[in-house]
């Protein structure tokens, strides 16, 4: 019987020649990425709970703050330091100000083939390059890093073929949404979203990124993509070689099969409070808004910039809207220094931060208050996420972010 | 095998990790501070009525949503005895196993137990309501382990004889 991508990467992690969905294996991990969500819990469970604590290689681990940065209280502030007073201690690498954790962990370290863990949900988005990457929670993590292994059920996996090209104005954001829209935000349970087809091969790594960080929306295991000569040149011009790089057998077993024509695909919203609640963005054009947010760790790279940048030069935000552009790493926000998107940003009115999680997991920056209305390309829309209980989310393209930030109301990017 | 009883509170499909413990209370400084916000934005008086040994029920996809580990630790603070749900969100699952909190899928009670009633579970066997048997199915003997041994680190200690 033949495997996905998915199986051969824990059958190599768990030092088998055979895996199939169901099974149960142990496994090494080959990274693991922490962030300041949940670090401080683990290492208060590492000091507390172990009888004989210790890092089986630090080199597989990295830590990375991004969820409140700079630090908004003291109590966040002493939370970082206990993370970063650890990562000296032990030698894990440690990143601050850098950027998202899975900016970072693409610019970084992913490659092809490896199993890694992150205490975050959207470590899915590893996929992109043909990794195994899954969110676990402060305990998983712990027991990684304390053992350099964990359990994992073998997931079964869903093939979706991408037929066409995406048309102009329409973006990966939309096609992901769409998709999500379909199978719903449970329709991915436990299961492996493969992408391939000669659509696939249209997409960049950074359209990649973007749909697999979103699979975790459809309740996904992970979302991978073969490695291909583009994700491979991708990797090789940032000087890293692949771990393995794998192909899923003519012969591998998938659970159900989806075809999606990128030429059909169109500017698409998805309304509070749910994911999968998704409309054609003309829909709801005309709802009135109070803030608009371009960033986070499934839209927040160079494309994204380029394309919010575009939409907004020469124009005004409007006076009623906050508009907070947040690049998603350091080097995202060089690379749109260097292009001037930063001046045509802040020339437009927008309010231009510093890379981290910003008001995408609603806690430091940007936080919404009652009733009002945020469309963001970040990651959720759920019930509160940005801010107070009666506050709405819609979550949407950088294009379709930018144009609503012009003109105060949700719009695409060709209404303006 | 394990049988208890309980009293039901019921909820809907999609319940995510913002609803169960919302961003903004992650701060503070215990699970116990937290548990009082539990459910905060889709029913602000559900936390101070949980007692001791209740029982959640709940539609398809419980726990879906940020991987943060305080969502089945204030549920545990609150008292919940175990979730029974059409189905669970992975990363949510795997949480609830590592911290010693049961779950168990069940595809039909959800649409016909009532909240206030008091069901009878039998653990890896059934559960009964309003005169009903629905059956529940076993979990992995590895997660057994896990959840008997009060959570992952607690396993690994009975199973070794020593911490991690």
């Amino acid at each position: 019987m033949g495997m996905t991508i998915a199986e051969k990467i824990i059958a190599l992690a768990a030092g088998a020649d055979q895996v199939k969905a169901g099974d149960i294996h142990t496994v090494n991990l080959d990274r693991m990425m922490s962030n300041d969500g949940t670090t401080h819990l683990t290492v208060d469970m590492y000091h507390s709970k172990l009888n004989t604590p210790r890092v089986a290689d630090p080199k597989k681990v990295v830590f990375i703050v991004d969820h409140n940065v700079p630090s908004d209280s003291p109590k966040t502030a002493a939370a970082q330091k206990k993370m970063r007073d650890f990562a000296k201690e032990h030698g894990i690498d440690f990143w601050e100000g850098e950027g998202v954790c899975h900016q970072v962990m693409m610019e970084r370290y992913v490659c092809p083939g490896e199993l890694i863990f992150g205490a975050d949900s959207h470590t899915c988005t590893y996929g992109a390059l043909g990794a195994f990457g899954t969110g676990v929670g402060c305990t998983d993590l712990l027991y990684g890093m304390v053992t350099g292994s964990s359990w994992v059920l073998v997931p079964e996996t869903i093939k979706f073929n991408l037929t066409g090209s995406l048309p102009q104005g329409v973006y990966p954001r939309d096609l992901m949404l769409t998709i999500i829209g379909q199978i719903g935000a449970g329709g991915a349970s436990y299961q492996v979203m493969e992408f391939c087809g000669d659509g696939a091969k249209t997409l960049s790594v950074e359209d990649r990124m973007v749909l697999c960080n979103l699979a975790v929306e459809a309740g996904a295991k992970t979302a991978i993509f073969e490695p291909d000569e583009i994700a491979l040149k991708w990797l090789t011009d940032r000087g890293r070689r692949p771990k393995a790089v794998f192909k899923s057998d003519e012969d591998a077993r998938y659970v159900k099969e989806y075809t999606f024509d990128l030429d059909k695909i169109v500017p698409v919203a998805a309304r509070p409070d749910f994911v999968d609640d998704v409309v054609p963005a003309v829909q709801v054009c005309g709802v009135r808004i109070d803030e608009a947010f371009l960033g986070s760790c499934n839209n927040g790279r160079i494309d994204d910039l380029r394309v919010g940048a575009a939409v907004v030069k020469g124009r005004r935000i409007s006076d009623h809207v906050r508009f907070l552009v947040v690049p998603a790493s350091r080097q995202v926000y060089l690379q749109a220094l260097e292009e001037g998107l930063i001046d045509t940003f802040m020339e437009s009115g927008a309010i231009v931060m510093n890379p981290n999680c910003s008001v995408c997991w609603g806690s430091c920056q940007g936080v919404i208050g009652e009733n009002e209305v945020l469309i963001s390309t970040g990651t959720r829309n759920f019930k509160g996420r940005a801010g107070h209980p009666s506050s709405k989310v819609y979550l949407g393209s950088a294009a379709t972010v930018a144009a609503s930030a012009v003109k105060g109301e949700i719009c695409t990017a060709d209404m303006l | 095998m394990e049988q208890f009883t309980g009293k039901v509170w019921v909820l809907g499909d999609d319940i995510d990790t913002d609803i169960i413990i919302p961003t903004q209370y992650l701060a503070l400084k215990s699970i116990e501070d937290m548990k009082q916000y539990g459910f905060s934005p889709l029913r602000p008086e559900l936390a101070g009525k949980i007692e001791k040994g209740d029982i959640l029920v709940a539609g398809k996809n419980f726990g879906c949503g940020s991987s943060r580990e305080q969502a089945p630790e204030v549920l545990k603070a609150l008292g919940i005895r175990c979730i029974i749900a059409r189905s669970f969100a992975r990363i949510f699952f795997r949480n609830s196993i590592n911290n010693g909190l049961l779950l168990m899928e069940q595809p039909e009670l959800w649409d016909h137990v009532r909240e206030g009633e008091t069901i009878e579970v039998v653990v890896n066997s059934h559960v009964s309501s309003n005169g009903k048997q629905y059956p529940l199915t076993s979990l992995p003997d590895n997660l057994v382990e896990i959840i008997e041994a009060g959570g992952l680190v607690k396993a690994m200690q009975a199973r070794n004889g020593l911490a991690v």
